[in-house]
């Protein structure tokens, strides 16, 4: 199995651990695109974490449109645990969708500066 | 609790837009439990003024805090250290500690980050409800503990009115009559014969159409 390597992993114990926070933070380091990938919805060992985590994602999705960052920079997707080629599909998937919008803008601002 | 609303990060923006140095300050009070301006919120907008001025190519310091309280003395005073390295503050307390900022530091302008709404209660996470006006003249004694200052749109001391209908309130038929609810109530404490008291003319001075009000206490003053 294989997907790009420019993605980076970082495991929480449920994606309903995940805030809005986080994500925004990721893009205030430089992240061009941030994606959750949390459990089939119903199959939620905590029940609702990938529910919230949609939530939170979606709520990213408008802070990013209202700041110009672009809210199609943060996606949610789900699969169960034994999909690792779907695993890799959304990672395929996710980095094609990023590159095609470009780098994150405050990273080129940033450039621009120093 | 008071219960406040986030503004829309546009109407923020379009506010602070001409300041350089920024302070966005939370409350850990009543808007942390609603959502709106505690910690967390503060976290979030600040990261996002960053990084919409940042796009728009300008370096804005936003900073974040949040103190215990923004309608106490002492807990405002855990800034003035700060205060002058800000030309301008966005506070996300309720329009009381907003107030209690302007008050105490008059030389920075003092935004607000959220709409604060009323005195109500968490029915469950993601929503608010209305239970109190603070008409400072309490009738719940007789009400059955059910408000019909806050509950009745039209405020009546002796309900229903007409409009009551299935126990839903005219004006919204999601909306329960309040004095639906007080009947009910004062029937389940088998006090229904208070129904049939009326209530005399409410004395409206001590709501907000007898002016600004103030409660003091000398007993407790220093």
């Amino acid at each position: 199995m294989q997907y790009p390597s420019n993605i980076k992993i970082i495991f929480v114990p449920c994606t309903g651990k995940v805030d809005v926070l986080h994500i925004l933070r990721a893009f205030e380091k430089g992240a061009d695109g941030v994606y959750v990938v949390g459990c089939m919805e119903g199959d939620c060992h905590f029940i609702s974490g990938n529910f919230r985590a949609r939530k939170r994602v979606e709520q990213t999705q408008k802070i990013l449109d209202t700041i110009g960052i672009g809210g199609e920079r943060a996606q949610m997707y789900n699969l169960s645990s034994g999909e690792g080629p779907r695993f890799a599909q959304f990672a395929i998937e996710m980095n094609e969708r990023i590159r095609k919008l470009g780098p994150n803008p405050i990273k080129l601002v940033r450039k621009k500066a120093a | 609790m008071i219960v406040a609303d986030k503004k829309p990060i546009e109407e923020i923006i379009e506010e602070i837009k001409n300041h350089e140095k920024i302070l966005i300050l939370g409350c850990n009070e009543c808007v942390t439990v609603c959502e709106a301006g505690g910690k967390k919120e503060v976290g979030v907008l600040a990261s996002a003024l960053r990084m919409y001025f940042l796009n728009q190519g300008r370096e804005v310091k936003i900073d974040e805090k949040t103190l215990e309280r923004q309608c106490d003395h002492e807990y405002l005073e855990e800034i003035r250290d700060v205060m002058d390295q800000y030309d301008a503050v966005v506070s996300l307390a309720c329009g009381v500690g907003v107030q209690f900022m302007a008050e105490k530091y008059h030389t920075t302008p003092i935004y607000p980050g959220v709409n604060t709404c009323f005195l109500g209660v968490t029915e469950k996470r993601g929503l608010w409800t209305e239970r109190c006006q603070a008409c400072g003249e309490c009738i719940l004694a007789r009400t059955g503990g059910i408000c019909p200052v806050s509950r009745c749109a039209k405020r009546i001391l002796n309900g229903p009115c007409g409009g009551s209908t299935n126990g839903k309130c005219e004006i919204n038929k999601e909306l329960d009559c309040a004095w639906q609810l007080i009947i009910d109530r004062l029937k389940a404490l088998n006090k229904l014969d208070d129904y049939e008291k009326l209530s005399p003319l409410k004395d409206w001075s001590t709501e907000r159409s007898g002016g600004p009000r103030k409660v003091v206490r000398e007993d407790v003053q220093e």
